[in-house]
């Protein structure tokens, strides 16, 4: 039994950096691993805000309601006990978070300011400025500083996880990782393993995910006997700039804030934004949800902009492009409330859009689905435990906004405790030889790939994979479409037995790093394809115009996907969800 | 326009013993480019402008929307961040070389943990007494938020020591960008506890008072930080405390 536990936490968003305090705090020590420099994770990249009903506005918002509005957006599907607790953690971490020194915008008279977010009533969104994922991650990044300062965390950055060390009895007792700059692989014992990986936007090609978010640690524990959960389930986010070289998010606080999406009534019509009057624009989204108008939830807003342009012809100038307007927004409050992403727009196209209305499309955003955790975050492998995007439990079918920045501190501070209390309850690992097992078998595999001569470039097998991904298994899904794509996938992985490196050296070579994500990629775009293809109803963000209802009698389930090595696919079982708190009932806006 | 194409040069350095090379690259134009997607266009068919195979360029790069700090390099001669540079505004040959005041490891990429070292040597943080539930954090008014917040806006990029005329061996000079962090604690209303241990740490060598107000900092830096108010400031507060430390001794 170890009474100063040694914690492994492989990811170092805000996910990993929460579960990381939380064991320093209470007594253990951590290695912490991480791709890229942990200030660089993706979280930086979350704008809007975070939830929490701290009731300020006199709106008489109540955590129950949070819960309530998360439970209806996921349209039921998230197992509800976990979600409770979440929304009731939720004010108490903003009032954290805030002591830590998060610059959250203020009230004039100095109380913290809250704004609106989709799939709620109420102003509910604690925010800072419009790049609050930045400034949250920066506070725990300055909490775990202090922390390795005093010597309880160690970091590994510019490491990537390639495996789980897994015992003879089924139990993880550490990890395999590889530097990436020697190319050396090392294998790291730990009394627990905290996965804090994120999503898969990598999976769909282009996505406004970060270039590390490609679920291989998820994939590679996947084919060790992870469970992986409602891997269907992928949001699209509605306001997205199209990019070359990737998608780049507008946040909803866009919206939140005031902003209209509109197109012009008349098909292909050429004016200049500013200059069609009033009466000669369709606000779509306002005229068919009077309630919630702009502020629908994600999966609901993104097929409206989907059909718009694709069923009505509407696109502006014909293109799948519509206007997200805040021209009508004083500029001083644009810049106090929303300059982060205003920049952004400004910067990657070259227009003001306190000036002109910008041109946004949906694209792939998150990851709903994830591995498979009970209520302590512990995954079926014992000592194994997943946290935040990476994991499946707080967003069901649909994330609301403002709601992921929650559940990955929350889910790091319930992991946290649990994999010391775990550890502390182990008997002392005998040494055994699975870890010399599993690092000659990672070897073996980067020899293999390093020294193959084949035909094929990972970066080609890659733009098909995401090309297929995004058209048949994004906003509308089709069976026929479905069971093409994973024949695809079948092909591709056979396509990927012939990579041959353009790069062979071993010093910091990401094209050799790459190959390895994009393998497991590929294994895990066939639990999400084969998981939609399964799912016949719709629900949340997976929508099959061939089922067009959600049918609680059959699919009130949570997917459970797990690898068969012979057949190397998966296999998949369904679960219950725990609706014990709200009874389900139809979701309409 | 249609077989309109791109060129650049880039400095390449196989791994830090080796000395660098240059090479050339010609890729077909697209529209709306940015210097990230050149470098990915390379990546799927890594042949030189002379049509020599090569090995795809390394880089350091995550979020491309100029939020995590990794891109950072010298383009055309110029530091800044690679995502936000758009080909349609860059002069041709694009010239990108590595951050010349930092270790390279290969190619593009240099070794930045400098900066995270000098974060800790400054405590940049809040002293929280622990993360259980104590209740709201300090009253702030909306202007001082608005201070707080275009300092704590610093991606840690690097721009503004890589452009500054005293970070070098000889002086060992912390960079504007801790200095900056400096300034975003000692105004925090629980972060001042540690106000004096900061300044401390930004006295004697390599200490704020190498800075020579060559302003390059403030210009390059890619979130527009008010780095030079942030040093004068500072710098300030550096004398008062010196100053006092006279008579405490």
């Amino acid at each position: 039994m170890a009474s100063n536990p040694r914690i492994i936490v492989v990811g170092g968003g805000l996910a990993g950096l929460s579960a990381a305090i939380k064991i320093a705090e209470i007594g253990g020590e951590v290695d912490l691993f991480s791709i890229v420099p942990v200030k660089r994770s993706h979280s930086v990249c979350a704008q809007g805000g975070i939830n929490a009903a701290k009731n300020l506005k006199g709106e008489g918002d109540s955590t129950w309601q949070h819960f309530d509005d998360s439970v209806f957006g996921g349209d039921f599907l998230a197992n509800q006990p976990p979600v409770k607790d979440m929304c009731e953690a939720a004010p108490g971490i903003i009032d954290l978070l805030d002591r830590m020194g998060v610059p959250f915008n203020r009230t004039p008279e100095g109380l913290l300011d809250f704004r609106r977010f989709g799939g709620t009533l109420y102003n509910r969104t604690a925010f800072a400025g419009a790049t609050t994922g930045q400034q949250l991650l920066y506070a725990l990044d300055e909490q775990v500083r202090r922390h390795e300062s005093e010597g309880k965390v160690k970091k590994y950055e510019h490491w990537e996880f390639l495996s789980g060390v897994i015992d003879s009895k089924g139990i993880c007792r550490g990890i395999c990782a590889m530097d990436l700059h020697s190319m050396q692989v090392v294998t790291f014992p730990a009394d627990a393993v905290i996965i804090c990986t994120g999503g898969v936007g990598a999976i769909f090609g282009k996505s406004t995910n970060s270039v590390v978010c490609t679920g291989s640690a998820q994939s590679a524990l996947y084919q060790q006997g992870a469970y992986y959960a409602n891997g269907e389930f992928i949001q699209v986010h509605p306001t997205c700039i199209p990019g070359d070289d990737k998608l780049r998010l507008m946040s909803e606080s866009a919206r939140g804030e005031g902003g209209r999406v509109w197109v012009p009534k008349k098909p292909g019509d050429k004016r200049d934004p500013k200059s069609v009057p009033e009466n000669e624009r369709y606000y779509f989204l306002e005229e068919r949800y009077p309630k919630y108008g702009n502020l629908v939830p994600r999966d609901i807003a993104t097929r409206e902009i989907h059909k718009v342009v694709y069923e009505d012809g509407l696109g502006i100038d014909g293109g799948p492009m519509v206007y997200l307007d805040l021209t009508h927004i004083d500029r001083k409050v644009l810049d106090r409330k929303l300059e982060g992403i205003l920049e952004i727009y400004e910067k990657f196209v070259g227009d003001d859009p306190r000036d002109i209305p910008m041109k946004i499309f949906p694209g792939v955003h998150y990851t709903m689905g994830g591995m498979w955790v009970d209520y302590k975050q512990a995954t079926n492998i014992p000592g194994l435990y997943a946290v935040g995007e990476c994991d499946y439990q707080y967003h069901g079918a649909n994330r609301l906004g403002a709601n992921s920045l929650l559940s990955c501190i929350w889910g790091g501070f319930v992991a946290g405790p649990a994999a010391v209390q775990y550890a502390r309850s182990q008997p002392t690992a005998a040494s055994n030889g699975a870890f010399d097992a599993e690092r000659k078998r990672q070897d073996e595999a980067n020899a293999m790939l390093i020294n193959n001569q084949g035909d094929e470039n990972p970066f080609k097998i890659w733009r098909e994979l995401g090309d297929i991904m995004t058209r048949n298994c994004t906003v509308i899904r089709y069976n026929k479409n479905l069971q093409e794509t994973d024949v695809k996938l079948v092909e591709l992985l056979e396509r990927f037995r012939r990579v041959n490196l353009s790069d062979k050296t071993l010093w910091a070579n990401s094209t050799f790093a790459f190959a390895r994500q994009l393998y497991n990629m590929l294994q895990l775009a066939r639990v999400i394809v084969q998981g939609a293809a399964l799912r016949n109803e719709s629900r949340g963000s997976h929508y099959k115009p061939d089922f067009p209802e959600r049918d609680d009698k059959n699919f009130l389930k949570t997917t459970k996907a797990s690898f068969a090595p012979d057949a190397d696919e998966p296999r998949f079982e369904f679960e219950p969800v725990d609706t014990s708190l709200i009874p389900p009932r139809a979701r309409k806006y | 326009m249609a077989n309109k194409s791109i060129l650049l040069k880039i400095k390449r350095q196989s791994d830090p013993q080796h000395a660098a090379i240059w090479e050339e690259f010609e890729i077909p134009y697209r529209p709306n480019m940015n210097v990230i997607s050149v470098l990915m266009e390379i990546a799927l068919n890594p042949v030189t402008r002379q049509g020599k195979p090569t090995t795809p360029i390394f880089y350091d790069s995550n979020c491309l929307e100029e939020v995590c700090g990794s891109c950072a390099m010298r383009i055309n001669g110029r530091t800044r961040m690679a995502c936000s540079a758009l080909v349609d505004q860059l002069e041709q040959p694009i010239v990108l070389e590595p951050f010349s005041k930092f270790p390279v490891v290969r190619d593009l990429a240099v070794d930045r943990s400098v900066l995270f070292e000098n974060l800790k040597a400054v405590k940049a943080w809040v002293p929280i007494d622990g993360t259980y539930d104590l209740g709201s954090g300090p009253r702030m008014l909306p202007e001082e938020q608005e201070a707080a917040y275009p300092l704590s806006r610093c991606i840690s990029c690097c721009c503004c020591m890589e452009a500054c005329p005293q970070f070098n061996q000889s002086t060992g000079f912390v960079g504007a960008a801790t200095i900056s962090q400096v300034r975003l604690f000692n105004t925090h209303p629980t972060g001042k506890a540690l106000k004096s241990e900061r300044l401390h740490a930004l006295m004697g060598d390599g200490g704020i008072h190498e800075c020579g107000y060559a302003q390059n900092c403030v210009e390059v830096c890619p979130k527009d930080i008010p780095l030079t108010r942030s040093i004068a400031e500072v710098g300030g507060a550096v004398m008062k405390q010196a100053f006092a430390d006279l008579f405490h001794r």
